[in-house]
């Protein structure tokens, strides 16, 4: 209900935005220190402070190259498949330092899910989408499995829509129904933290709607983490939001504060739109 | 103070000539009629090429067809032999080729695909691969007799297996790897994100996206082996009596049309258009095959 009045409001520009976010923040889930980050020997992090709070919603926005997805793809180490690319620092979670060369990687991203700009199914039926992870993780009986399968996509706002078809190709499904798939598998997972990198550009208003509602429900058992190129979206999902600029995280506020008293003039300069 | 203010309808540079535009215009229609000329009758050269040797084939062909070419074996000349043995040791040569070169393929094309990229030795693998994937194919055929025929002394279905999967190596290398590189890399990531480690990714993800390409690779290979002749000649040599031993030398319908179409009997020769006319029909339905059941899956 506040959604759909915050989404439109928020086309009345920066004075219409209505942040619903929460009145404190919550003690961190992951903290990052001092974090560099390089592609090569462009270093495209430059000495980033952050902490993630523990079951809200962490918006970054940001001009396209900032770093926010890079920052994501630290989370859950997604750059270690591409040699050349390094992080330096500390990324703290439950007393470990996730980027230390040690980690173990399939562990981290089992409690570290993703979900991608482009609904990214996999070209198999939509209850073998959903049991890929978790059979990863876990050695279910197939009652267990199934249900499994039904609860991550309650969760994912999709179960009602695929109940008749489970065991037909998730490929068939629309784009907004992909993108609540590969959320419902990243849930099914049980991780602890789930990364969105702008998880609704490739969508249509309506399904960006259900998704937008969709985080606002998962929050409260998930840490969230959202990069997103739309404000209005940080404004309506995040707690907090950090603002990000040629590597540096420039703000990091409340959303309320963040939009409607920022602290640095570039970021009031970015969310009104003068530049970016 | 003459700034450059544009308005509408000021376009800058000189003014538009109507006459040298439609000249302009006049000249590439006269081109395009001379390309599309040129085109047409290179198409039909090739079209009627085609057209006549299948004509040729099934003119000649299927005249020889009968019950006995499937139920009798290679018979000396003028007592009505069929082409039994000749099209059972294709098919076992083929098949074991098949089987024994395409899983190697797979692997080498994973490889490069996958996990050597473009290492030094990825492309030193890819780079022979390419090389033997246009070495006439005799040289394998001579390959594989200084190594299976000479040192086991003698001519044997298993050597032509050998060369036969030789060829179909590169093949399948080529078609694997090309598929494998198509994946758009967020489907692998999406795999990679939930934890998945890397050979399950490749197993469950990749090669199930690349399926229908590496399957169609796969039936290319067996098109292409199934109607090689000179890698025969050496290895498995060709065999006028029945036989399906791997130890022995096996007869194949292209070596035995080889044989029959330069004989001076009409019989045989019969019998070696027929020949041709089974291997050609068998490709073809191959071809249709897979292109049918990619359509089907797409």
């Amino acid at each position: 209900m506040s959604i759909t009045m915050s989404a439109a409001q928020g086309s009345a520009g920066f004075g219409g935005m209505q942040a619903r976010s929460a009145e404190t923040i919550n003690e961190p889930r992951i903290a990052i220190r001092n974090l560099d980050f390089f592609y090569g020997s462009n270093r495209a992090l430059k000495g980033v402070n952050l902490d993630f709070p523990d079951k809200q919603v962490t918006g970054m926005i940001g001009p396209s190259g900032c770093g926010k997805s890079t920052l994501l793809r630290v989370l859950n180490r997604m750059y270690d498949l591409y040699p050349g690319q390094r992080a330096t620092g500390e990324v703290m979670m439950d007393g470990e330092n996730i980027i230390a060369p040690d980690m173990d990687l399939n562990a981290l991203r089992a409690r570290v899910g993703m979900v991608f700009q482009k609904p990214t199914p996999f070209p198999m039926t939509i209850y073998d989408n959903i049991a890929f992870g978790v059979k990863l993780h876990e050695k279910l009986s197939k009652s267990a499995m199934d249900e499994r399968v039904e609860w991550s996509l309650s969760r994912g706002a999709l179960w009602d829509e695929v109940k008749d078809r489970l065991n037909s190709s998730a490929m068939g499904l629309s784009g907004g129904q992909q993108q609540r798939l590969c959320i419902a598998r990243t849930i099914a997972v049980r991780p602890d933290v789930i990364l969105l990198d702008e998880p609704t550009s490739a969508l249509d208003p309506i399904s960006t709607l259900k998704i937008e509602e969709l985080i606002d429900e998962l929050k409260h058992d998930f840490t969230i983490v959202i990069v997103t190129h739309n404000m209005q979206q940080a404004a309506r999902c995040a707690d907090q939001v950090a603002f990000f600029y040629i590597g540096e995280m420039v703000e990091v506020s409340p959303a309320v504060q963040m939009f409607t008293a920022p602290r640095e003039r570039r970021t009031q300069e970015y969310i009104t739109g003068r530049f970016g | 103070m003459s700034a450059t203010i544009i308005t509408a309808g000021t376009v800058p540079g000189p003014a538009k000539d109507v006459q040298a535009a439609r000249a302009l215009g006049r000249r590439r229609h006269r081109v395009n009629l001379v390309v599309k000329v040129l085109c047409v009758v290179a198409t039909i050269i090739g079209l009627l090429l085609l057209a006549s040797i299948l004509f040729t084939l099934l003119w000649r062909g299927a005249t020889g067809l009968s019950l006995a070419v499937f139920t009798q074996t290679t018979k000396p000349p003028g007592s009505n032999g069929g082409l039994l043995n000749a099209i059972i040791g294709t098919l076992i040569q083929t098949g074991i080729g098949t089987l024994i070169g395409a899983p190697i393929g797979l692997m080498v094309g994973t490889y490069l695909a996958e996990y050597g990229r473009s290492s030094p030795l990825a492309n030193a693998v890819r780079f022979v691969s390419d090389v033997l994937l246009s070495a006439p194919s005799i040289l394998i055929g001579l390959f594989v007799y200084e190594l299976m025929v000479q040192p086991f002394g003698g001519f044997s279905g298993i050597a032509g297996c050998i060369a036969l999967a030789v060829l179909v190596i590169p093949i399948v290398v080529r078609t694997t790897e090309d598929m494998l590189q198509l994946i758009s890399p967020s489907l692998r990531e999406a795999a990679v994100a939930l934890g998945a480690p890397k050979w399950t990714v490749i197993v469950h993800i990749c090669y199930r996206t690349a399926k229908d390409g590496i399957v169609t690779g796969i039936l290319l290979a067996v098109a292409r082996i199934a109607g090689e002749t000179a890698p025969l000649l050496f290895t498995s040599l060709g065999n006028l009596n029945w036989s399906i031993s791997l130890s022995q030398p096996m007869a194949s319908l292209p070596v035995t049309i080889y044989q029959y179409a330069g004989s001076a009997f009409d019989d045989w020769v019969q019998l070696a258009w027929v020949g041709a006319l089974l291997i050609t029909v068998g490709v073809l339905a191959l071809n249709i095959v897979a292109r049918f059941a990619l359509r089907a899956r797409s």
